[in-house]
């Protein structure tokens, strides 16, 4: 089997502090690591590979950092891996990003799985991985959390769902999103990070991809950022302190009325 | 010709419309009335319920399209991009709404690639620019700690996905008309290469999503061993519990209970928090409650913020009197409160 797992490296999210007189992010000390949705699909790729032979090939877009990103990938046992990287790729929305994403998939040649993470952290829209399969005319399977078999060109899956999953049948080549139930990312051994270490990943600009220059970047994305913020304060707090045995029985009691004024209780 | 009208994707399992069609009326009509324009309900399914569908009329929207056949009875990525896809070029919309559904999530990002249309998910407000009559989405951004505005200026139709529960089912004002389209699915929809085999439901269902109250906890409850205090709060309160994604992470309680950007949306009647710090991870997935009370040794705390009222100290001294003062006010006789 041949399985492309795009990926994306993501600022430790929880690290992320914002700049309150600016509102802008503090970027400085945050460690970039693989958006953590995608080593599930990183796994799930590995684990078929390792039952029905064939490779993995990691791919993403983004600064020459990204580097570090698909050298984890390697190290956690993808066979090759490609960086996309291009100040042309700069600004791009998640049609820009599916673009060229799906860009460098039909260039890797003929496979039978891409396999993305649910979506990344940092950008939380899950719209990278239907997008994908968009551009490539393929189906995608979202929120996939088990594989069942792949054989004779389908593959058989589990898709989670709001009320149980759905058990589906798709035709190779197609597009999976994956969720955390799907595997336990493996952690990177010894030999394989020095293996991805000395490993060559080629870096593919806009000129080594078929893609249309104008769909490309800030100038390829439809949407637009007019505006960042931190959410305005709502609603009036009435604040009780409840430090001792009298005043924590105070509270209760106001809480009580309080909810007793609003027909909550 | 020009694009003009607001759709919202409606949803249906067996025919019958689902509880997110309504709430994204809600969204749709407030949309439309600003551009001055019709709202439009599309719905694709097979034999759908024809009561539901005068419901949606009843509930704000202006005109339903209903696209039905065998092959829509259950969402297929192929078919469903197909047929919005037909809906999309004959009738031109300026703007369309979705579900940040499983169904939502999906069908959306496929098809605004290939309508080349600007598309923002999980918006949490949604409002029409007074100048240029663009649609103003706003979303978390960055893991959740600030709001982003976005905006699509050239691309056409403007597309978004709102989160289920974060907005109340529209009125349902009864005898208000509109007109109702059934269509046939175009006879030319290609086959699907995915195929749906099976459907496995929930053993339990949760209900966090459903519950008037919720109760919810932070890294405050310190252990899953503490877990008994939140409990009995939320049996007295008749609530569902909930948990932030520190809590899950560490695993006190179990994804289903997960509330923020990265778990589920609550819009409760009542929402307790329990030594929640409030981040704006969090605060996406509950800000909307109709009253929040907050339980917070941190005076500072984020939680505050949103709160109607906050009590500033320990939860375990709280929670259990809370509990006993609950349960002795609604066990007065002659009082009000009744046990929900």
């Amino acid at each position: 089997m041949r399985i492309v797992v795009p990926i994306k490296q993501v600022p430790e999210t929880n690290a992320v502090r914002m700049d309150e007189a600016t509102g802008t992010m503090i970027r400085e000390g945050v460690e970039a690591i693989i958006n953590p949705l995608d080593l599930y699909a990183i796994e799930a790729a590995i684990r078929l590979r390792e039952s029905h032979g064939g490779e993995v090939t990691a791919v993403s877009m983004g600064p020459p950092k990204a580097m570090t990103a698909l050298r984890e990938a390697m190290a956690m046992g993808c066979d090759t891996a490609v960086l996309l990287s291009d100040k042309a790729f700069a600004g791009s929305d998640t049609w820009a990003t599916s673009y060229v994403l799906s860009a460098a998939v039909r260039r890797l040649g003929e496979f039978d799985l891409v396999l993305c993470g649910e979506r990344a952290t940092d950008g939380d829209t899950g719209q990278v991985g239907p997008g994908i399969a968009a551009f490539l005319g393929l189906p995608v399977v979202s929120y996939v959390s088990r594989i069942e078999s792949v054989s004779d060109g389908r593959c058989r899956m589990h898709r989670l769902v709001e009320d149980g999953y759905e058990v589906l049948e798709a035709d190779l080549p197609c597009v999976l999103t994956v969720v955390k139930e799907i595997s336990d990312p493996r952690l990177p051994t010894l030999r394989g990070k020095q293996k991805a270490k000395r490993a060559d990943v080629p870096v593919w600009t806009m000129g080594d991809l078929d893609v249309e220059p104008s769909k490309l970047g800030l100038e390829g994305s439809p949407t637009r950022v007019v505006k960042i913020f931190r959410p305005s304060v709502a609603r009036k707090c009435e604040k009780l302190v409840a430090a001792d045995e009298t005043s924590v029985a105070l509270a209760a009691d106001r809480v009580v009325e309080f909810l007793q004024t609003r027909e909550l209780i | 010709m020009q694009h003009s009208g607001v759709w919202i994707l409606a949803e249906q399992q067996g025919g019958r419309v689902q509880r997110i069609s309504h709430e994204l009326l809600t969204r749709g009509r407030a949309l439309a009335d600003k551009r001055g324009c019709e709202l439009a309900a599309v719905i694709f399914g097979n034999r759908i319920d024809d009561a539901d569908l005068a419901e949606l009329l009843e509930r704000g929207a202006d005109r339903v399209i209903a696209m039905e056949s065998p092959r829509l009875e259950h969402f297929l990525i192929e078919p469903y991009a197909a047929c919005l896809l037909k809906l999309l070029a004959d009738r031109r919309p300026e703007i369309v709404i979705a579900g940040a559904t499983t169904t939502g999530r999906t069908l959306m990002p496929y098809v605004a690639i290939l309508a080349h249309a600007g598309l923002t998910a999980d918006c949490t407000e949604l409002d029409i620019e007074e100048k240029t009559g663009n649609l103003l989405q706003t979303r978390p951004a960055i893991g959740g700690n600030i709001l982003a505005t976005i905006k699509t200026p050239r691309h056409r139709p403007q597309m978004a996905t709102v989160r289920p529960r974060s907005t109340r089912p529209a009125d349902r004002t009864p005898g208000r008309v509109g007109e109702i389209e059934r269509l046939a699915a175009p006879a030319d929809l290609p086959p699907s290469r995915v195929r749906r085999v099976d459907f496995v439901p929930n053993a339990d269902e949760h209900g966090l999503q459903d519950a008037d109250a919720v109760v919810a906890v932070g890294r405050g409850i310190k252990k899953a061993d503490n877990l008994p205090v939140a409990r009995k709060l939320a049996d007295a309160l008749g609530a569902a519990l909930g948990a932030t994604r520190d809590v899950v992470d560490r695993g006190w309680l179990s994804y289903p209970h997960q509330i923020g950007l990265s778990g589920k949306t609550v819009t409760p009647r009542l929402y307790v928090a329990l030594g929640v710090s409030g981040s704006i991870q969090h605060l996406a997935g509950m800000q909307t409650a109709e009253t929040i009370v907050a339980v917070n040794t941190d005076p500072d705390a984020q939680i505050f913020r949103v709160a109607d009222v906050g009590i500033v100290g320990s939860l375990f001294d709280v929670a259990p009197a809370l509990t006993v003062k609950l349960r002795a006010a609604q066990g007065k006789p002659g009082g009000e409160g009744t046990e929900r």
